[in-house]
């Protein structure tokens, strides 16, 4: 229905959402971007005379830059490897008929629903610590040495603590998708003399690649500003083992008060993310119907 | 009370001309029915008169006043829809309540005005009852009962009747004439269907693309129809249309013939055709006639049974003071 | 499948699937169970599950003691619920005009604030650091409110939109033809019909909020800080009392663990934006 009445009221309706969110994207961003071509450090106040590219320059050569880089794509790559083949994987069989399928699948959803600090310090300390945590107290008892997980393996502690907590989200979207699967196709490419094999390739992951390709950009967005993780476990050490991109924004930021770098990276950040978004952004306007 | 008037009327959707200028009178008490294939622009008009879309430009008088720029609540109409949109979390009661609960009239009046409505409908046993509750026709008549407390200057109904099996329709489109008769008040009635138009209309309104046709009363509409879509869209089977030489012989471009006014025969007659689908009804035949030369397919209806085999040759004779005859723009020639 | 599964087939699936569930699990029920046992046996013996030494709630006693728990318990409560609640305010409207009155407009409108969920928080940190420092909003729990309304207001438009898209416009423009105002027509007619959807709202964007774990540790310290940060004053050495840790965990976990059990289809419907059906 469109009446002037209705349209004007509609216009009323919906901009506080649009105010709130323009100002909420535009001025921070615009800030940040403004800051990142300044020498503004929070130790030294006064002048913040304008630095061209500089910030720029120096926080991509420097080292930990790189790594930053590395970490993060390990970490956003792992996590995407583990969650999206283990999510098809229990998604294929949470679909499976079963006893208890409600309880199995409350079980194995939980992981999500917990706050990423409490998993986090609940993994380092009591499962992954050598001396007091479950894997440590299991593996001695055997007789072998413990691994020191958070020393020797940092990053892919960090990733596997990650997996955990997004693994049910996958299998949540991907479950969900694979119900929607007409099961008279399955059984007609049966009737059709296909292999599960075959069945699988040709019917099961067609219908399931949008939902995986959804899963592995929505995580990618996410996964890119992993924060809390690694602030609780290894606050990005040793060294820079464990520090993503975000992490090492946060560094500069918060830790350094190096306003004008901490931007500069921020700015990184967002078009690092943006790249995602676009191909994201590309797949929710294909489905929506307005 | 009810006159309701278009002056000029245009609708537009974007660039899209959908309703061209038209003007339109409904006099008091009268039961007008919009008819028109899908996409005619009969919902539309409804939906201009009810106010629940803008106007282009033009008026819409109602009773005299201008009421173009009134919100529907102001209008005093009362519409009723194809899917009921009944309020799906009140009681029967609460709903037909709603629009007197709106217009804040007292609780005692509310439930006399909703007993009347419940006793003039039969509703009465399942005021308490929710939609999600209630039969087809229930529901509708639900509709209508929210539509009639508010005693509007006239009803609008859109093509409330399409979402009932075809008996349930029989019936209920009695009811509504019978509260025609009872209420005296305006209807205008949105149909796709030419049957209930024509059972149902004191007088109707043909559309086609957003133009009028023709207005006139049923029987006007059956037998002097003015254009070639009129001709073929009101009578049911459809007016055979007959274009060429048979046509010229009578000074006309295209000549009609009603299915009703054709007699056929085995041994002789005007046309000569081979019998194709016979559909026999007991109470009637329609023949559907092949290779005539004169159209694909003309179709017969005969009174009462006759047998007839596929492929049987058959004669066919008009009545010539039924024939119509129309123009190469299509119009009527008298 | 038409075809029944065998019994035994389904106990197969079950015992895989089963030990999956239980391997997943496993640290919530584990944190549980130790968050019940003296200090002392946790380090002894945390997989003993038959309590010889019994029951304690000592170190729930504690952990409310040295570090207040339920100040920060309360402050995620609040925040929770009150950006959730503010942000309904916007949203609704925001969603009404979206579903009912659409134009040419709506379908960008609607991916653009979608598109501001994908903001890398880390991108905007500094200004937001700075401005809540310059407006006294650090170790606010109103600045925290607000800021945690505003990152998931896209996701209650977008959830309370999907929602009304379900409801017949008839049925609105029916309360409209029997006179009601908008407020009336919202209040009376929409709401009670989006009710379910609405809670479905409200019980995602609890979650979300409840487990933010990014500006709730940044731009807080011991005053406004919620369970999210709280936590992390159990880094360390504090992370070595297990029993201490698996207590204010669950307390800070439990409820949400609730929660999530009800609304695993709205974390589909509100996490994908519409791209899976």
């Amino acid at each position: 229905m469109a009446t002037k009445a209705s349209k004007s009221a509609a216009r009323l309706m919906i901009s506080p959402a649009v105010v709130l969110l323009l100002g909420w994207m535009l001025v921070p961003l615009c800030m940040t971007v403004y800051f990142s071509f300044l020498y503004y450090n929070l130790l030294q106040p006064g002048a913040t005379p304008y630095a061209g590219w500089d910030n720029y320059y120096w926080f991509i050569t420097d080292p930990s830059f790189q790594d930053a880089i590395y970490n993060t794509l390990a970490l956003v790559g792992g996590v995407l490897c583990i969650t999206t083949l283990g999510g098809l994987a229990t998604a294929m069989l949470l679909d499976k008929p079963m006893f208890a399928k409600g309880v199995i699948r409350i079980m194995v959803i939980a992981p999500f629903f917990v706050m990423p600090t409490v998993s986090a310090l609940v993994w380092k300390n009591m499962f992954m610590n050598p001396v007091n945590g479950i894997f440590g107290r299991i593996v001695t008892g055997m007789g072998f040495p413990p691994i020191d997980f958070f020393g020797q393996y940092p990053l892919a502690s960090i990733t596997f603590i990650v997996s955990w907590m997004w693994l049910p989200f996958s299998t949540l979207i991907l479950l969900t998708a694979l119900q929607s699967l007409d099961q008279e196709q399955l059984e007609a490419a049966e009737m059709d003399g296909a292999s599960w094999i075959n069945r699988f390739r040709f019917i099961m992951l067609p219908h399931l690649a949008r939902a995986i390709t959804v899963v592995i950009l929505i995580q990618t967005i996410f996964l890119l500003s992993i924060f809390a993780e690694i602030l609780v476990t290894t606050n990005g050490g040793p060294g820079t083992a464990t520090t993503n991109l975000t992490y090492l924004i946060y560094v500069s930021s918060l830790l350094q008060f190096d306003v004008g770098m901490g931007s500069a990276g921020g700015v990184l950040a967002i078009i690092l993310a943006n790249l995602v978004a676009i191909f994201l952004m590309r797949m929710i306007g294909k489905n929506l119907d307005v | 009370m009810g006159r309701i008037q278009l002056n000029q009327v245009q609708k537009k959707f974007g660039d899209v001309e959908v309703i061209p200028p038209l003007d339109l009178e409904i006099d008091e008490g009268e039961f007008v029915v919009f008819v028109g294939p899908s996409g005619c622009g009969k919902s539309t008009l409804l939906r201009l008169i009810a106010g629940l879309e803008d106007t282009t430009s033009g008026i819409i008088s109602i009773d005299g006043k201008d009421a173009t720029d009134l919100p529907p609540a102001k209008r005093g109409l009362a519409m009723v829809f194809q899917s009921y949109a009944l309020y799906p979390h009140m009681s029967v009661r609460k709903n037909i309540a709603f629009p007197l609960r709106m217009a804040k009239l007292d609780k005692a009046k509310q439930n006399e005005k909703i007993e009347a409505a419940a006793k003039a409908l039969n509703l009465t046993d399942y005021l308490d009852r929710k939609p999600g509750q209630l039969s087809g026709g229930q529901r509708q008549r639900v509709a209508i009962g929210r539509a009639i407390v508010r005693e509007p200057e006239a009803f609008l109904f859109d093509e409330p009747l399409s979402n009932l099996d075809a008996a349930l329709r029989v019936g209920m489109r009695l009811e509504i004439m019978e509260l025609h008769k009872k209420l005296s008040t305006t209807m205008v009635y949105v149909t796709h269907d030419q049957v209930e138009a024509m059972t149902m209309a004191d007088k109707i309104v043909v559309l086609q693309n957003g133009v009028i046709e023709q207005i006139g009363s049923p029987l006007d509409l059956y037998s002097t129809p003015q254009n070639k879509f009129v001709a073929g869209f009101i009578g049911s089977p459809k007016m055979n249309l007959i274009q060429g030489s048979e046509a010229e012989k009578q000074n006309a471009a295209t000549i009609g013939i009603r299915p009703e006014h054709l007699t056929v025969s085995k041994t002789d007659g005007l046309w000569k055709g081979r019998v194709g689908v016979a559909e026999h009804l007991g109470s009637d035949t329609f023949i559907h006639i092949h290779d005539t030369g004169l159209l694909d397919v003309m179709t017969a209806r005969i009174t009462g049974n006759i047998q007839v085999q596929q492929d049987e040759i058959i004669y066919i004779t008009p009545a010539l003071e039924q024939l119509h005859r129309f123009d190469s723009q299509g119009v009527r020639l008298t | 499948m038409a075809r029944i599964a065998s019994r035994n087939t389904k106990l197969v699936n079950s015992a895989i699937a089963g030990t999956l569930g239980f391997l997943m699990f496993f640290p919530i029920i584990w944190i549980l169970i130790l968050s019940f046992k003296t200090e002392e046996n946790a380090i002894r013996a945390p997989l003993e599950i038959l309590f010889h030494s019994g029951w304690t709630m000592d170190s729930f006693a504690t952990v409310q003691a040295r570090s207040d728990y339920l100040k920060h318990f309360s402050n995620s409560v609040i925040i929770a619920l009150g950006s959730t609640f503010i942000g309904l305010l916007v949203a609704i409207p925001a969603a009404w005009s979206m579903a009912f009155v659409p134009s040419k407009n709506t379908k960008n409108v609607l991916m653009w604030m979608l598109s501001t969920k994908m903001l890398p928080p880390v991108g905007v940190l500094v200004p937001i650091y700075l401005l809540f420092r310059d407006f006294n909003l650090l170790d606010t729990r109103i600045g925290l409110t607000i800021v945690l309304m505003l990152i998931n207001l896209p996701i209650i438009i977008w959830m309370l939109y999907t929602y009304f898209k379900e409801i017949p416009v008839d049925i609105l423009e029916a309360a409209r033809m029997d006179g009601a105002t908008l407020r009336e027509e919202i209040l009376y007619v929409l709401t009670p019909m989006a009710l379910p959807g609405i809670a479905s709202t409200v019980l995602l964007n609890i979650i979300l909020a409840w487990n933010e774990a990014f500006w709730t540790i940044n731009l807080t310290a011991a005053n406004a800080a919620p369970l999210t940060a709280f936590i992390t004053s159990y880094s360390s050495p504090e992370g070595l009392f297990h029993a201490k840790l698996s207590a204010a965990s669950i307390m800070a976990i439990a409820p949400i663990l609730v929660m999530g059990w009800f609304s695993q289809k709205q974390l589909v419907r509100g996490l994908t934006f519409g791209a899976v059906k």
